[in-house]
């Protein structure tokens, strides 16, 4: 399909987002370019946020996704708080939360169960992820 | 009145946030929205900031927002960012600049992707103006890179256009060949404590005063020339404050009207004629697609005008008729 054709219409937005104090951000550069490749329209938070932006930056931009990218270990403290940001303003519902990075088995049943829909670790691919944005982007009344 | 536009109109950024989306996917419905929201529209400064890429505009804006958030007046923000002509995906990076307004629901920023389409944008755009300005923003910036004919259009709905300029941007000729002199009514020389800035902010006082730089110089506005440092914050007061005095003036001689009136008879036409488009590529479908009618043409046995011609004759016949 050529862009014209999809130009009206529903497109796939993202926010992929750095939480916390984690300065390593080639995997969310590389996943922002792969995601805009797909034909998404991708907003990169920039390196070092607080979960209230991250919260307010996905609430603003009304994204579809959002991917929050964390190698820090902080992810049990981080996520529960932009989750609980996301229902402070009714977006948790129709918001998909995935998260790249390090994270353990135990973590990430914890995670699964907080509502994060999928958790990516190392191994995974480009493709893997981008076929699992396309099918499970919430489909919105809109 | 839908639910949205209800909820929207109580202050639920939520329901401001959707409203936008569905603006930017003409989603079914989006027009009756808007339509609801321009009555309780016209509160709302509208600012438009524009220039070359890397020339600061996100960072001023940030700190712009801040400033009127001082000033306890809210703000809203519209970051258009370029999409890629050949996948339509879009990196929308102007929010990383917003540093100081992280956390303030009361700066709305929101970024949007040109998304290829001709002239869309610009209904876009003005549409998710009035969202914001229907939500009750006091200010309402318009951010975009300054390069072709699309994001001038839409700047050129701001009450107030900024036009920032890199020091060292070239010599004369290329802010000639920019065409931004027509356009801005402030100029903010940014990264002024870069080599190169005064020769910059020079340069560009002479083009004004040559006159012939704007087409309208002789409306009683001289576009001032700013030196700012947004990163430090530095002339950022300067900045804002060129912006009020050119609101005052727009209010003191009654162009801001005269400006609006010219918008909404641009938005006016805008819509006329994406409407009628829309009709004739129905009737061009319904007759079985352009095809044929290439064909024929390829082969002599018709004409581009004697093509049109058939099919707006009818639709021409149908409106005179209801015009009895």
């Amino acid at each position: 399909m050529s862009v014209d054709q999809q130009s009206d219409g529903q497109r796939i937005r993202c926010l992929v987002a750095k939480v916390g104090l984690d300065g390593h951000d080639r995997g969310a550069h590389v996943i922002a370019r792969a995601f805009r490749d797909a034909g998404f329209e991708v907003i990169y938070s920039g390196l070092h946020r607080a979960p209230e932006e991250v919260v307010q930056a996905a609430v603003q931009e009304d994204v579809d996704v959002l991917g929050i990218s964390i190698l820090s270990g902080a992810h049990n403290t981080l996520v529960p708080k932009i989750l609980e940001g996301l229902t402070e303003y009714d977006a948790f519902g129709d918001t998909l939360v995935i998260v790249g990075g390090i994270v353990p088995d135990d973590d990430k049943t914890e995670l699964r169960d907080l509502g994060v829909a999928e958790i990516f670790g190392p191994g995974a691919s480009m493709e893997e992820m981008i076929d699992y944005v396309r099918e499970n982007a919430p489909d919105r009344e809109r | 009145m839908s639910d949205l536009v209800e909820e929207l109109l109580a202050g639920k950024h939520r329901a401001l946030a959707r409203v936008i989306s569905k603006i930017e996917d003409r989603s079914p419905g989006y027009r009756d929205i808007v339509s609801e929201l321009h009555r309780h529209t016209g509160g709302a400064d509208v600012i438009g900031v524009t220039g070359s890429p890397g020339a600061g505009k996100s960072t001023l804006v940030d700190k712009v927002a801040a400033a009127y958030r001082d000033r306890d007046l809210t703000v809203g923000v519209i970051a258009i960012d370029p999409s890629s002509p050949f996948t339509g995906g879009a990196v929308l990076g102007d929010r990383i600049r917003m540093g100081s307004n992280t956390g303030d629901m009361d700066v709305f920023f929101r970024s949007m992707s040109a998304r290829g389409s001709l002239g869309g944008l610009s209904t876009a755009t003005t549409d998710a103006v009035t969202a914001l300005d229907a939500f009750g923003k006091d200010k309402i910036i318009i951010e975009t890179v300054g390069a072709g004919q699309n994001e001038i259009d839409i700047v050129r709905t701001a009450d107030t256009v900024a036009v920032l300029v890199p020091p060292d941007s070239g010599d004369d000729v290329q802010m000639l060949k920019a065409g931004i002199l027509e356009i801005a009514d402030l100029f903010a020389v940014n990264k002024a404590d870069l080599d190169g800035a005064d020769r910059t902010v020079q340069q560009l006082t002479e083009m004004l005063h040559y006159g012939d730089g704007r087409s309208d110089s002789d409306d009683g506005w001289e576009p001032p020339v700013i030196e700012t440092v947004a990163n430090s914050g530095e002339g950022v007061e300067a900045f804002t404050s060129a912006i009020d005095e050119h609101l005052s003036y727009l209010d003191e001689s009654g162009q801001r009207d005269e400006k609006k009136r010219s918008r909404y008879e641009a938005e006016i036409r805008t819509l006329l004629r994406a409407d009628a488009n829309e009709l004739l590529a129905a009737e061009l479908a319904a007759r079985g697609g352009i095809d044929q009618f290439v064909d024929d043409v390829f082969t002599r046995g018709s004409d581009p005008y004697t093509v049109v011609e058939e099919i707006v004759a009818p639709l021409r016949t149908c409106l005179e008729r209801e015009r009895e």
